[in-house]
Formats: C-alpha cells, sequence, structure tokens
C-alpha cells in the first residue's frame, strides 16, 4: 500500500517536472526566435519563416522531375541517389536556372541551404488532388488559368519561349518559315505549352506526335518518326547541344498573341505559402536577381531567330 | 411452386444486401472530407463532355489496331501451336523454334518490346524498313499476343482425348486429317471462351501505341489530362472501355455457360 502510494508521489513529481521543463523549453524557444533577427522580413512580416506552413516544421520542402536537365538544373549528380545517370542533376548543388532561382527564393524566405530537402515528384503526381508531400514544386511548369484550378501558382519566374529543333538530312533542316513547318511531322512532349504552341502557331497538315517524355521525342526524332521537336527554347538548345548528334535548331517561334508563358512554382491548392512565395519571387524579379540568374545559366541561349 | 418462391426469396435477397453494399461504400467514400476534391478532379462533369468527343475521336486508332491484330494473331497463334505440337524428330527445329517463341514473347513486358521495335527499329534507318508507329505497335502486339493465343490452342488440343485421334487414325485418316477434320473442330470449340478472354486484353493493350507519340484514345486523354490539371479525360477512356469490353465479357460467359452445357448433356 504505502509502496504504491510513493510510486504515485514519485509519478507525480516527474510528470510536473516535465511540465516545468516543457514550458521553459518554449519560453526559451519564443525567446530564441524573437531575438534572432530573421532573413525573411525582406519579404513580408506576415511571411516570417517561423510562422510558414511547413510540410516538415523548419525545412522547406522543394520538388522536382527526374530526370533534371541542364540548363534547369546542372552541376551533374556526384554523390546522388535519386537524381542518378548521364545527363541527369542533383538538384540539391543548387545550379542551373531553376536550381538557383528555387535557393534564392528559398533564401528570401529566409531558409539556409542546409534547410532544404529536395524529393522527387513526377509531373502527373505535381497536380493530383488533396494533399502534396511538397511545399514548392518546379519543373518548367507554365502557369495556366485551367490548371489554376487544381493547384496554385507562385508567379512566373521565367518568360517561355517555343523552339523548333531537328537533325540533319531532316526535310525541315532547311526551313526558314512558319509556312516550311507546315508539311511537317512534329512532335512534343504531353502536358507542354509546346503542343499547343504548334496547333495554334505552325497548324500542320500532319498531326502532332505527342510523347511521354522528351527522350522519347528524341528516340523518336533519331528514328525518323517525326521530323522536328518543339520545345521551349533552352530545352532545344540542349537537346542540339547535348543529346542529338547533328542538331539543328530551327529557329524560336512568334508568339500565338496570347499572354507571355510563364514558368511558376506549383504549390498546393488554398496554399498559405503561395503569396509569401510571389512576394519572393516578384522582389528577386524586381532587385535584378533573375536577371542575373538568366545571363549565368541560360545566358544566349535564351532566344534564336524567331520565325515568321 | 416453392422452388419458385424460395428463388424469387432468393432474388430479393441478393437485391437487398447489393443495395446495401452499395449504400455504406457511397456514403463511406462521400463522408471523406477530401471527396469534394477527388469529384472534382476526376469526375468533373464539364471536363467529361468536352473531352468525350475528342477521346471517341482517337478511340478510331484503337479499334483499328485491335481489328488487324486480332486479324493476323488468330491464324499465326494457331500455327504456333500446330508447331509445338509436332511429334515428328525430322521437324524439331520447327517445336524447338515454337517454343522458345511462346516463352520469350510472354515473358517479354509489351511496353518494352514497343520501345525497342518502335524506336529501335526505326533508327536503324534500312531502306525498305516502314518507321510508322502504327506499324510496329501492331507488329508488338501480335507478336505477344500470338504467343499467348498459341497457349490457348494447344491447351485445347491436348485436351482432346488421345483416343479420338487413335479412332480417326483406325479408320484410316491420315495424321493431317486426323487433326484437321477430327481434333481441330472439337478443340477450337473448347477455346473460344479463353480466345475472347485474351481478346479483351488486347484490346487494352492497344493503348500501347500511345508511347510511340501517337495519339489514340487514352493518349488524347492524356493530353486533355495534363493540359487542364484535371483527371476526368481519363475516366471518359474508361467509359469507352468498358462500353466495348463488357459486352465481350458477357458474350464470353454465354459461351462458356452454352459449352458447359452440352458437354453435360453429351455425359447424360
Amino acid at each position: 500500500m504505502s509502496t504504491t502510494r510513493s510510486r504515485i508521489a514519485i509519478g507525480q513529481t516527474t510528470r510536473m517536472a516535465v511540465v516545468v521543463m516543457a514550458m521553459a523549453m518554449f519560453f526559451a524557444a519564443c525567446g530564441g526566435s524573437a531575438a534572432s533577427p530573421s532573413a525573411s522580413a525582406s519579404v513580408d512580416a506576415s511571411c516570417a519563416k517561423d510562422t510558414l506552413a511547413l510540410k516538415t516544421a523548419g525545412k522547406l520542402t522543394l520538388s522536382t522531375d527526374n530526370p533534371a536537365y541542364s540548363p534547369w538544373f546542372q552541376g551533374g549528380n556526384e554523390g546522388a541517389t535519386v537524381w542518378v545517370g548521364d545527363y541527369n542533376n542533383d538538384p540539391v548543388k543548387g545550379q542551373g536556372y531553376e536550381g538557383a532561382v528555387a535557393y534564392a527564393v528559398a533564401a528570401k524566405l529566409g531558409f539556409t541551404a542546409d534547410e532544404i530537402v529536395w524529393i522527387h515528384t513526377t509531373f502527373d503526381n505535381s497536380y493530383t488532388p488533396g494533399a502534396k508531400s511538397f511545399d514548392l514544386y518546379l519543373a518548367q511548369v507554365s502557369i495556366k488559368a485551367e490548371r489554376a484550378e487544381a493547384v496554385d501558382f507562385s508567379s512566373g519566374y521565367y518568360d517561355a519561349a517555343q523552339g523548333v529543333v531537328t537533325i540533319e538530312g531532316s526535310p525541315i533542316a532547311g526551313a526558314t518559315s512558319i509556312a516550311d513547318l507546315k508539311t511537317a511531322k512534329l512532335g512534343a512532349m504531353i502536358g507542354t505549352t509546346s503542343l499547343a504552341a504548334i496547333n495554334s502557331v505552325i497548324k500542320p497538315d500532319t498531326e502532332v506526335a505527342v510523347f511521354n517524355t522528351n527522350d522519347e521525342a528524341l528516340a523518336a526524332l533519331n528514328g525518323n518518326l517525326i521530323d522536328g521537336i518543339v520545345t521551349d527554347v533552352p530545352t532545344a538548345f540542349y537537346m542540339r547541344d547535348a543529346q542529338l548528334t547533328g542538331g539543328i535548331i530551327v529557329g524560336q517561334l512568334p508568339s500565338d498573341g496570347g499572354a507571355q508563358e510563364q514558368f511558376g512554382f506549383v504549390l498546393e491548392k488554398g496554399s498559405a505559402l503561395t503569396a509569401c512565395v510571389s512576394a519572393a519571387v516578384d522582389a528577386l524579379k524586381a532587385d535584378g536577381t533573375f536577371a542575373a540568374l538568366l545571363t549565368e545559366w541560360i545566358a544566349d541561349k535564351a532566344s534564336a531567330p524567331v520565325l515568321k | 411452386m416453392t422452388a419458385a418462391r424460395s428463388a424469387r426469396k432468393g432474388t430479393l435477397v441478393a437485391v437487398i444486401s447489393t443495395l446495401i453494399v452499395a449504400t455504406l461504400l457511397a456514403i463511406s467514400i462521400g463522408s471523406s472530407p477530401s471527396w469534394p476534391l477527388v469529384q472534382k478532379a476526376f469526375f468533373d462533369g464539364t471536363y467529361f463532355s468536352t473531352s468525350l468527343p475528342n477521346v471517341i475521336g482517337a478511340f478510331a486508332i484503337n479499334i483499328q489496331l485491335f481489328v488487324l491484330a486480332e486479324i493476323l494473331i488468330l491464324p499465326i497463334g494457331l500455327l504456333i501451336a500446330l508447331a509445338r505440337s509436332i511429334t515428328s524428330p525430322a521437324l524439331a527445329p520447327l517445336r524447338i523454334f515454337a517454343t522458345i517463341y511462346t516463352d520469350f514473347f510472354r515473358g517479354v513486358p509489351s511496353i518494352l518490346l514497343i520501345y525497342v521495335l518502335g524506336f529501335g527499329v526505326p533508327a536503324l534507318r534500312l531502306p525498305g524498313v516502314p518507321s510508322e508507329p502504327f506499324f510496329w505497335a501492331l507488329v508488338t502486339l501480335v507478336l505477344i499476343y500470338s504467343a499467348y493465343v498459341s497457349e490457348v490452342y494447344r491447351a485445347g488440343i491436348e485436351s482432346i482425348h488421345p483416343s479420338q485421334e487413335r479412332a480417326a487414325r483406325a479408320l484410316g485418316l491420315t495424321r493431317f486429317q486426323a487433326l484437321r477434320y477430327v481434333v481441330l473442330p472439337q478443340a477450337l470449340r473448347r477455346v473460344v471462351p479463353p480466345l475472347l478472354n485474351d481478346f479483351i486484353g488486347l484490346q487494352k493493350d492497344t493503348a500501347l501505341v500511345s508511347i510511340l507519340g501517337v495519339v489514340e484514345a487514352f493518349k488524347q486523354a492524356q493530353i486533355l489530362k495534363s493540359a487542364n490539371f484535371n483527371f476526368t479525360p481519363l475516366m471518359v477512356t474508361a467509359v469507352i472501355f468498358l462500353v466495348i469490353t463488357i459486352p465481350m465479357t458477357r458474350l464470353v460467359d454465354r459461351l462458356a455457360a452454352k459449352d458447359r452445357a452440352a458437354q453435360q448433356g453429351g455425359t447424360r
């Protein structure tokens, strides 16, 4: 009987001690965050790093597709376990245009490089309904009103244009105008605005071939299944320089007269982060950071002669 | 009369239990807090009706591919099955070839074969070899399904009791005549249901041609899906495939039941 009671007594003291310690830690933690200067102050007071609703507390979970191609991601993949293989790049390097943009935005929100976690999400999975496993997703996703029904988009971080790439010996290797492309069998990757651009700008006579990935489009170009590929201009340059033998840039497609196409971060629909990310993107655009990153990573590969 | 009453009672119980299960399922799915999100992403009425004409239009390619493939598979599969059934030692190479063929093409995933044939062979740029994706999708399906179908035929041939062939030979028929007039007619009748089963699989596999860039029903749905970040067009494709395959499945059931009745009737 007495032993039981004493055990209860010990139990109570322990519990009280835990509560006191927890309270002490709580206040210490609050004090700590209030005292340290927050880097996120430059964005917006309501976007203070500690108030952000994150997937993992204290970490910014970024995500992109795999493989991650140049010039969007660069720096190779030494030591990588997910982004493996030739031509693939580990986004953790923070190199390439999108890699650098991701780290710049994260820094603007107050995150250091070690507080950033990268996970792989396929393009299709980036817009499935329900909770996302990432905070921010970037993989050359074009902002569109219909798409914004399913996900949130940040402000655009890149103005995209579409280019046509082919190989030597193709019927469109010497094409100089939109009219020259009319009779061509063109290919594009599924889900890209390139496909829409072919149909609205070129309006070819033959039906467009649509591939699941750009690699399959390249295989089809090499295999003579198609005459040319339409993709965003930097990717077209990368295909010519690294992925094709005898690759040729035919040119850049003129705008279809609609709004300028932009790439934006994808966030969960209704995410509390969206406004903060957009504010960070806008600030980095205004202060010239993105322009500098463009020069550094894409440089002269952002435009080609516009086809008429 | 009691039998009729118990049958009516059975139907009533079946209807009630089905309704209860369906209601419980609907309630449990509908009560999920995320159901409106899922409904909007997968079952959006507007996207369904706007994508329907596009997907149906693209489905013509699936039908062409399916019909052509089926016409080729039926005789090729039978020839392979006959080659495998050969017992003559002189023709052993033919039997070995048929065995390797079925082992290989039943074992290789069709998606891999279509990559190799559809992208790889045209890249060789051999004169006279077509690069048409439709052609290579057809070749892939014929190669793979002929292997499956040949095994179905073979099972049918082997299910015919050896006494049938011996009786035919005893009547003075040659080995070929015994096969042609006695064994095959019985075997083929038996394998109709499993053959139809394979063809339902073939219908769905016509979507593989999309890998080579051809815009058939499934690819058309995928295009619409990623253009709008809404999965409803995929449901449209599912409905179209079901509309074609469910009548076929029912037909298979009917044929199987008829065959069973005929056989039992024979033994009675």
